[in-house]
This record gives C-alpha cells, structure tokens and sequence, in this order.
C-alpha cells in the first residue's frame, strides 16, 4: 500500500483527517448462516460502510446451503444490521451497500455452487467495479475446512484475474488453527498451498480490541512504564480471560477441544507475546511480528505440571440468580466428557528482560464474572520504613490492563489512610477509555476486516506464530489427557482447588479480576 | 441536573463544581480537555451546547460557555452548571456576561480551566477577526471558527486565510473530509496518471467548495476552476482530469454522490452533509496544528473562478499535450486574470442578481448554521 500513497498527490502524511479508505474489492463469507455473520460480520462491515471506510461499489457475497434468493440475503443481513450495528442505520448508506449484495446457494463440496461463485464474483467485477479484489472468509467448522480451500484453488477463486497490476485475493481464517502442532502445521500447509501466507490472514479478535494494541502504545510511548518492566522489579504476570456463560448448545465445536486449545493457545498467549516483547525497531508488521515471535520462541511452561498446572470443569448450581446445569448435563457433551472448561498454566519467559517472573495465564467458563485482563504485579518495596502495624494492608502494587469489559488501565499502590497514625492501605487510580475517550470505540471485527481489505497485517498472527504458540502448548495437553478427569468446579465460582494451590505453593494467590 | 447561580462570580461555581463532585461522584477527573464556546446570548447558544455535548460523547469534556449579553446592561455575571442527563457525558458551565463584563469573558474562563488540559475554542456563529489574537483565542491550542455560519462565509474564508495562525481550523474545512477522502482514494489506484486540471462546482456562498478547490490546486499543481452550481446544495461536483479520462464525484441530491472512473462501472457513495456535531467531533479528535489546512487556505489565489456550471462533456485534456512542469506551474495565475476579467465585465448584472437574492440567501444561511453545509 506504500507504492500507491507515494504515487497520489492528494496524500499528505501530515493529513491525519483522511481516513484510508479501502480499495475497490469485494468480500465473500462462508458460512454466512452462522451465529458470528449475523452478530458481527454484518454489522461491521454496515458500520464501515456507514464511516465511509468502504470502497463504492462494495460486494458481498454470502455463500451456505439455504435456498436464497439474493433478496432473501439481503433481507438478512438488513435485520443483523439494524439489530447488531453499533452505528445509527441511515437509509442512503444501506441503499447503496444492499446493491452490491449477492448470494450463491450450495454445499462446501458442490462444484457447480462454486463455479457459479466464481461466475459472480467476476459479475461483480464488471457490475460494480470491484476490480478482481476479493477477500474470502471462512467462517466454516473445521472439518469442512480443506474442502472450501480446495474448492477455492479448482474454481481458480483462489487467483486474480491479472488483469491488473496489485490485484489481490486473500482468505480469513478462525481458530482453531489446528488442535496440536501436528495438525497446524498440516493446516497451514493446506492454506498455504492455494494462498501464499502474505496473503492469509488469521482472526485473533482479541488482537482487533483497542485496549490490546493500547498495550503496545502504553509500553512504547511513555517514559513511566518501561523502566520497571522486568524481572528486578515485576514479581509475576496473571493474564485472565473468564466468561460467565457455559457451554451450552457448542458441544460439537468445544467437546475434545477444551479451554486450553480454545483459548490459550491463541488469545492468551498472544496478550502475553504483547506484554512480554521487546520494543520493535518500528511498527511495520514485519518487525512487530518479529519480536512476537522472539518472545514466544523463548517461552516455556514451568513444571510439574501437576503443581504447576490446573484444569477443572463446572458442575451446576447457581450462578448470578439462575439454576444452571452443569458440563455434562449440557446438551451433546458425552455423561464422560475430560473436556476441560477451566485451565490455568505457569509459563516463564526466557530472557534477561523475564527470566525468573513466572506468568500465569487461565481461563475459564461458568466462572464469577466475564472479564479479560493482563496483570503486572510488583515485587514489594525491599525496605519499608514503616512500623509493622502501618503496613499491614499493604500488598503488592500492580498494574492492571482491563482488556473488556469496563475498558482501560487500573494501577494499585499504597496511600495513607487519613488520621492521625499512620497507616497504608491500598487504593486504585483507574484510567478508563469509556471516561478518557470515544464512547463507542469501533468493534474489533470492523477494524479486522478493514485490515485485510486494506492488506494490512499487523494485527493478524502468521503460521510460525500460530506453530509456536502450539510448541508451548503441547506437552500440557498431552501431561492432562494421560492424568484422567479434570477436577470439578462450582459454576459461578473462580475455579477449582487447584488453580489456588498452584499459585500457593509460591505465596502467591490470583487476583480477584 | 441544572443548578442555577445567578449574580455570581468564577470562585463561586468552582466550590460549587467541587461540592457537586463529591456528592455525586467523580465528574471531572476523565475529562480530556475544555472546550469554550463563545457566542452572543440567543437562540444559537443552545443549539451550539448542544452540538458540544453530542460531541462530548467521544470525547468527554467541560464546556463552558460564554454568552455574551446585552452590552447596554449593568456588570453581571450569571452562571449555570449543568451535569448528568442534561449535558451529555460532559460538564456544561454557561456564563452570560452582561455590560462591560460581555468583553472581558477570558477573565472568567481562565479560573475555570482544567488543570494540564488542551483548551478549545470555537465561536458557532460570527468568529473575531483573527481568532488567535482574541484575548478567548490566546487561551486556547485550537481555535475552530465556521464561515459558513457567518455572514458573507466567502469574506469570512479570505479573513481566516489573512490571519492564519496553526491551530486555527474552520468547520468549512471539516465538511469537505468525506469528498476529500473519496477523491484521493479514487487516486490510489492505476493509472497513476498526472490531474492535468480540475473543475470544483458548488453553491455561490459555500466556502467548502471553495477550500476543496483550493485543495486541490495546492496538492495537485495543476489548474483549478471553482464554477458556481445552477442547482443543489454545497459542494456538488468535482471533476479531475486527466489523460486516460475525468474522474468525477457529483452530489447532486446533497445526499448520495456518484463516482465515474473511465473503465470502471459508476458507482454511488453515500456522501451525505454533516452535522455541526459530526463536525466538532473530528475537530476534537485532532488537538495539533492542521498543515494541510494552511496550505490550502494559502492556495485559495490559485483557485480561479467561473461564474456558472458549465455542463460540459469530457474536455480533451489540454494541458497534458503542452510540455513541461514550469509552464503548467504558471498556469493558475494566468487562468485567475482570465477570471478576473471576466468577472468585471459582467459585475453590474452580479451585483443585481446578489440584490434580489438576498432574503433566499439569508434564510439558507439560517438553514445551514442549523444542518451543517
């Protein structure tokens, strides 16, 4: 995208009021029945549309088995938009987006289906001008993966026309990436055989949230920060994302999977390669991704993994007002499922920056409140002045990176408690983005998906990345499915025993997020 | 919650402002910056704390507000603090001036200044003549004035330009962001082709089109024609030629423009004209000196001027036959003496076109201080 900027003399770099608007290009969703289309596709790209960040003449092809008309799809994606959108509906910008939405009915393993998206696609093209740019996004199981990617390479969807220099096709993907480094690495090569990895891009939405890359500018752009980030003077490192809801009605998808490939192997362990990296010599993706990959590289899990490690799974009770049931009374999972809801791992970072702060990492369902954050925690003052008595209540300060909900930044440390004697307590002083800035900052998906229009891969994990993250994953999914049944947890409750004993066994105890 | 003080002074609603906090919580401590609105006591000062609290929603401020009374009255000084629903998620503090009082109103805003914070101002309506050297203005990093709310927003727009100092910013200039967004994304792509000239057409009084033109002729170097539209509203046309054929983004409707590309099919953009508060907000979101904005009120001479729209079919490309850079670089000009010419030739007829439009023009002006151009 540099070549062209260089080349128009209506860009200035100075002028920070233009947005970048993508250029003529369509996107193809498969899957587009699904839950994730209609709640966030949809609205995200209304909601570009509606910011003007949209090409004119933008098309949207929605592909799946039901039989539609074109109009039936649009009437589709006119409700997620008015029901999900996060900006207001406005008659003229919907006009004009609905003109370039087509559907194409069929089945993943339907040449036909496939050769008539590839016929509409180059209708496109001609009819709305989108230039032979086309993104497709798979928002398809697993198992129906290699079949599309295949299909996408017969059909010849897979290559530009070449009508044109810079034309471009490129290909979202969710996780899982694969479910072990055996099967990622078979999965990137399926992907990589039809669409070259620059061209590839992986949705981490956590990566697409402002309160993450707000990591990287909290880091980098301050003075205050960077000093104490590291092993003299931080003690440890807990990265929590928890959820309230279970598990109900995604047996198919999570039962054998398990909290741990769900969501540490991707979103954790990405929030701690941004936590822990070194500064990048610049912020071009190439060099951001390789201090990611730096650091995960040096990045081991701490054993025995009995001691150091904690699975569970919830059993029913009740949670927030409601009777909810428990894992195995869900519908679809096995009465003797090991499928773990709860997993919490100790990680440690080899480098001189980390060496010896060890980092905690769990998550979790049917856990007390859904919450995602990164917490720093500070070593205690080595000599405290003070009578015993003053300092009683006095823990550790911390640093803590509220990744959602109630987005911003809280920083915990001593004050006097007013009177007479004296006495230090803990307080808080909370920076919160709701306050400081934008109420409605954009959706992780609407930044995403205008990243891979605009070709924009910073924000989009590549396959060594994705091959790390399971090279320190395995042996714990391994060490667990040799060791029986997870242990049981109350729904509602943080976790089981174990994730307690864990941190004890160093003196140290998780954050109540 | 609106609490009135009437008869008061600054130290009065800053204890004020400080009981408020601690019985409903902390109000102030996330507010970013302070935003001064300064216009004359009337209808217009709640449609303008309006747009700022519309604003506020992204970007959490104290607005105070400085509403000049009748200068006739005795020295006073009422105030009115508004906070929760009635002010949106920003802090409202009114103070109408009256007497000798109206002309010295930096006196009361600096008292009530956050600590450490970007200071705003922006005058909805008539803004002084150089906004930097009003003793309001000196307070502030950003100075956001609105020719189109004034009363002849052609004048007003050569008055920003003769006293342009950074941080001055005029919301002519941030309703163009949309055409300006969309012209130079139509450049990004192939042919990367040099804009041999260009045509700006629009209404009479709209300074938008006028700053687009004179966009256009600082960033492309190429000749520039501002033409006046026979219909529509705003900015209506913008043509870009060049060899292999005109680029061009009409808005006819004031509503959803039309993009033509040669060899690419038309399409629609919805370009709809934005609101004061749609407005304000991208000027909040910016708090540092906008260069492209100087170097465009500086073009504004290179601009030169037809009288109607002439709807022509694609031009031959003139320019792109007669050679080098030099010759073109000098092009402008001599097109603006052409202009000038032309101009005071037909001046009488001008002159008495302008006489018998004038209450049209007045209330379109009342329409757009309302709507935004």
């Amino acid at each position: 995208m540099t070549a062209p900027t260089k080349r128009n003399p209506l860009r200035d770099a100075r002028d920070k009021r233009l947005p970048r608007i993508a250029g003529p290009c369509g996107l193809v969703i498969f899957g587009v029945t699904g839950d994730l289309s209609r709640k966030k596709l949809m609205p995200a790209i209304y909601d570009l549309a509606n910011r003007g960040l949209l090409p004119p003449g933008f098309g949207l092809v929605g592909f799946a088995r039901r039989d539609w008309a074109d109009q039936d799809f649009m009437e589709v994606v006119h409700d997620a938009v008015k029901q999900h959108a996060r900006t207001p509906f406005r008659q003229a910008v919907w006009e004009q987006l609905a003109e370039g939405i087509r559907f194409v009915q069929g089945t993943f393993d339907d040449d036909a289906a496939f050769d008539s998206l590839a016929e509409t696609v180059r209708q496109l093209d001609e009819e709305r001008g989108t230039g032979g740019n086309h993104a497709f996004y798979l928002s398809v199981p697993p198992s129906a993966f290699t079949t599309v990617v295949n299909q996408l390479s017969r059909s010849g969807l897979a290559k530009a026309p070449g009508t044109h220099p810079g034309q471009w096709r490129r290909v979202v993907i969710e996780k899982p990436f694969g479910h072990d480094l055996t099967s990622a690495k078979q999965l990137n090569k399926i992907v990589n055989d039809v669409f070259p990895e620059e061209s590839v891009f992986r949705i981490d939405h956590y990566l697409g949230k402002e309160t993450v890359q707000n990591i990287l500018a909290l880091r980098f752009a301050n003075q205050l920060y960077e000093p104490i980030w590291n092993a003299n003077y931080v003690d440890h490192v807990q990265i929590t994302m928890a959820e309230d809801i279970g598990l109900g009605g995604r047996a198919g998808y999570y039962d054998g999977i398990g909290a741990a490939r769900d969501v540490i192997q991707n979103h954790l362990l990405q929030l701690l390669a941004l936590t822990a990296m070194e500064e990048p010599v610049s912020f071009r993706p190439s060099d951001l991704r390789a201090e990611k990959v730096k650091v995960l590289s040096a990045t081991r899990l701490i054993g025995p993994f009995d001691e150091t490690t904690s699975r569970g799974q919830y059993t029913g009770g009740w949670q927030g007002g409601q009777k909810v049931p428990g894992l195995l009374e869900e519908g679809g999972f096995a009465k003797d499922s090991t499928t773990e809801t709860y997993a919490a791992i100790t990680a440690e970072v080899n480098t001189r920056r980390w060496a010896g702060v060890p980092f905690y990492l769990r998550t979790g369902k049917r856990l007390g409140r859904r919450v995602t954050e990164v917490a720093v925690v500070f070593k205690r003052a080595p000599h405290l002045p003070f009578d015993d008595t003053a300092t009683e209540e006095l823990g550790q300060n911390a640093l803590v990176v509220r990744v959602q909900p109630d987005e911003g930044v809280t920083m915990r440390f001593g004050s006097k408690v007013p009177g007479n004697s004296m006495e230090v307590r803990d307080v808080t002083m909370d920076f919160g983005y709701g306050h400081a800035f934008t109420e409605s900052s954009p959706e992780a998906y609407e930044r995403l998906l205008l990243d891979v229009l605009l070709g924009e891969p910073s924000l989009f994990p590549k396959n060594d990345e994705v091959e790390l993250s399971w090279e320190i994953l395995d042996p714990v999914i391994k060490h667990w499915a040799s060791h029986g049944a997870p242990e049981k947890y109350k729904a509602g409750t943080w976790g089981p025993a174990s994730a307690e004993a864990m941190m004890a066994r160093t003196g140290r105890h998780w954050r109540r997020p | 919650m609106i609490i009135d003080l009437p008869s008061t002074t600054t130290s009065q609603v800053n204890s004020k402002l400080v009981q408020l906090r601690e019985e409903g919580g902390a109000v102030t401590l996330g507010r970013v910056l302070t935003l001064v609105i300064v216009t004359d006591d009337g209808a217009k000062t709640e449609e303008a704390v309006d747009a700022a609290n519309d604003a506020s929603r992204e970007h959490p401020c104290r607005v105070i507000v400085v509403a000049r009374g009748a200068r006739k009255a005795a020295a006073r000084l009422d105030a009115q603090i508004r906070v929760g629903g009635d002010a949106g998620a920003s802090e409202v503090i009114v103070l109408r001036l009256y007497g000798e009082l109206a002309n010295e109103g930096a006196s009361c805003v600096v008292p009530l200044l956050l600590p450490d914070t970007p200071v705003v101002a922006w005058w909805p309506n008539d803004a002084p003549a150089v906004p930097a050297k009003d003793p309001i203005g000196m307070l502030a990093q950003r100075r956001i004035t609105d020719a189109a709310a004034e009363k002849n927003p052609i004048k007003a727009l050569e008055q920003r330009r003769a006293g342009y100092t950074p941080g001055d910013t005029d919301l002519a200039w941030t309703r163009l962001t949309l055409w300006r967004a969309m012209l130079a994304s139509a450049l990004d792509l192939p042919p990367y082709e040099k804009v041999t000239e260009a045509e700006v057409s629009g209404e009479a009084d709209s300074p938008s089109t006028d700053l687009l033109a004179a966009w256009l002729a600082a960033y492309l170097r190429a000749p520039v024609k501002r033409l006046k539209a026979t219909h529509g509203e705003g900015i209506v046309d913008v043509k870009l030629e060049r060899r292999s054929g005109a680029v061009e983004l009409v808005r006819p409707d004031g509503r959803v423009g039309t993009l033509t590309q040669p060899g690419q099919p038309e399409r629609r953009v919805a370009l709809q004209r934005r609101e004061v508060r749609d407005c304000l907000a991208e000027e909040l979101r910016r708090l540092d000196p906008d260069e492209v904005y100087e170097t465009s009120l500086k073009a504004l001479g290179k601009v030169s001027r037809g009288r109607t729209s002439t709807k022509v079919a694609a031009k031959p490309a003139k320019p792109a036959t007669n050679g080098t850079a030099p010759a073109e670089a000098a092009e402008p000009e001599k097109a603006a003496d052409k202009a000038a010419e032309k101009t005071a030739d037909k001046a009488p007829a001008k002159a008495a076109v302008k006489a018998s439009a004038k209450p049209v023009k007045a209330a379109k002006q009342a329409a757009r201080a309302k709507a935004g151009s």
